[in-house]
């Protein structure tokens, strides 16, 4: 990772996530990362996009990004906000929405999440918070996003727990399973972008951040990661897209602060 | 029903040890004074059932009120971890706690079922592990399709405690803004404590399609203004972000933990209760 880029890996994260979605997308967002890369497109590229937080509020619009999925801002800018399980029967289970932005404490080459323990599930090392809307989202939104940080303990070769199924244990497994939505079509680090390989499933880096070589994507992830004969660059980050994302970070900072 | 009662009375009547007891609230208005109150009474065995723990089941759980949590997100909103909720769960302080856990589409549906009186709700597969470590997921086949459908069972809560904006007079209560999951999980429920802002003559202005529990629906209220504080009452007040953060801090240790119990929770109840002339 070069220092001397004039922005943060996490920007380039969050950009490279925001131009994923586009105006007639319909999300379902979560909370931290997901959350500002999809108010990030709502104020740059996609102002009609559709954001939807799994407490019921339908395209939400908020000026600063809320601290919980909960927040007042949410429902009072939302178009409409319905109950909980309205929400998951009629909004997601229905397959309704186009794109899920989930988070991972873990990840593995197939695209599963593990949200809920590190180690045994019955005495756990490290308990984590668990599901909430995850695995819903994983089987039901018509597409998955993944945002994380890239590291070797966040991108492991095989999980003991899967929160939420991404490609299972790779090929047709979700098929199999009797799930037809497409799953973890596109994972957004702050090193590059991984796409599941068409064939076998296995998590592919398809684009490199500017300033990122391969050796340092290989030493950060927890299993031999491969790269697509296509490589290429992910675009750098533009002037306005750093304005309005750094301008949307500090006015969330200044409510929070205040409140 | 739909009686008004001072705090103290409506949870001494209505929670018992070993009850099932959900308290819910989707981050607003989260019955926070009603927990605390559970906590003063010292009530013990709980099985408690909340979508969200959030930071009030941390704080009942570190109190020792709890034995078993039915959940299906356990962490501090925005921060990151519940520590006592892990405490319990990792090392058995201040005892042992059980888990039944899904994901928020099947909790969510669980009540809805609950409040529909059927024996339990279906929803597609989510595949995953969670079915591996709690026996409570189970499959069942469609009578017209033949499809697999995971099946969870209903919840029926022996009392269901929520905080509302407004109550009337004759004990109708209105809920506005993120209604969350409150409606089905009262309906579900045995017994339904409501907490609420304040007392108003009618709700004319709420619109034909407001969020309402009749006052034959709810055993008792309670007019708590603030009791959902840490959370928000949209309407009222915001959420205290800054404790949510705090929290964190306070709740690391169990020494800390303890102590902030025992001076914000038992003595400041005990002041208050003095205070309005109520017995505590």
């Amino acid at each position: 990772m070069t220092t001397t880029a004039p922005w943060t890996g996490d920007e380039m994260l969050t950009i490279a996530a925001s131009r994923a979605v586009a105006d007639d997308d319909v999300c379902f967002v979560g909370i931290g990362q997901p959350s500002a890369a999809c108010n990030l497109a709502r104020l740059t590229h996609a102002p009609r996009i559709t954001l939807i937080y799994e407490s019921g509020t339908i395209r939400a619009q908020p000026t600063v990004l809320p601290l919980s999925i909960g927040d007042g801002e949410l429902c009072s800018t939302a178009l409409t906000t319905v109950s909980v399980p309205e929400f998951f029967r009629y909004w997601l289970q229905s397959g309704r929405i186009t794109v899920g932005f989930l988070g991972a404490a873990q990840l593995d080459r197939f695209g599963n999440i593990n949200t809920t323990v590190i180690g045994p599930y019955a005495s756990p090392k490290v308990r984590l918070p668990g599901a909430g809307g995850a695995p819903d989202m994983a089987v039901s939104c018509q597409r998955i996003f993944i945002v994380m940080p890239h590291t070797s303990r966040g991108l492991v070769d095989r999980l003991a727990f899967i929160t939420s199924l991404g490609h299972g244990e790779g090929g047709d497994a979700r098929a199999r399973l009797g799930i037809h939505t497409a799953g973890p079509a596109k994972v957004i680090t702050d090193l590059c972008i991984l796409e599941p390989d068409p064939v076998t499933r296995e998590l592919t880096v398809t684009s490199l951040h500017p300033g990122v070589d391969r050796d340092s994507v290989t030493s950060a992830t927890g299993w031999p990661v491969r790269f697509a004969g296509s490589l290429t660059e992910t675009p750098a980050p533009s002037a306005s897209e750093l304005e309005v994302l750094r301008a949307l970070r500090a006015a969330t900072a200044k409510a929070h602060a205040a409140s | 029903m739909g009686a008004f009662r001072a705090l103290a009375e409506a949870i001494r009547e209505t929670v018992h040890d070993g009850d099932v007891v959900a308290m819910e609230g989707f981050t607003h208005l989260i019955p926070f004074a009603a927990g605390h109150e559970v906590i003063r009474q010292g009530r013990r065995d709980l099985t408690l059932v909340r979508m969200t723990p959030d930071v009030i089941y941390d704080q009942l759980i570190g109190a020792g009120c709890a034995a078993k949590l039915v959940f299906s997100w356990g962490g501090n909103p925005g921060v990151g971890s519940l520590h006592r909720l892990r405490d319990a769960v990792e090392r058995g302080w201040p005892r042992p706690l059980a888990l039944d856990e899904f994901s928020h589409g099947a909790m969510a549906a669980a009540y809805d079922a609950g409040a529909a009186n059927v024996p339990f709700a279906t929803i597609r597969t989510h595949a995953g592990s969670l079915a591996d470590v709690n026996p409570h997921y189970r499959t069942v086949t469609c009578p017209f399709t033949g499809e697999t459908l995971t099946a969870v069972p209903a919840l029926r809560p022996d009392v269901t405690i929520i905080h509302a904006q407004k109550a009337d007079h004759d004990g109708n209560v209105l809920i506005s803004g993120i209604i969350g999951v409150q409606k089905e999980a009262a309906l579900a429920a045995r017994r339904v404590v409501v907490t609420v802002e304040e007392v108003v003559a009618s709700f004319d202005g709420a619109g034909p399609n407001a969020c309402i529990l009749p006052r034959w629906t709810i055993e008792a209220i309670a007019v708590v203004p603030g009791g959902a504080l840490p959370s928000y009452a949209f309407g009222y007040y915001a959420r205290d972000n800054a404790f949510y953060q705090q929290w964190e801090e306070i709740s690391r240790t169990r020494e800390g933990f303890t102590a902030w119990i025992d001076e914000h929770v038992v003595q400041r109840g005990q002041t208050e209760a003095a205070a309005s002339g109520s017995p505590a």
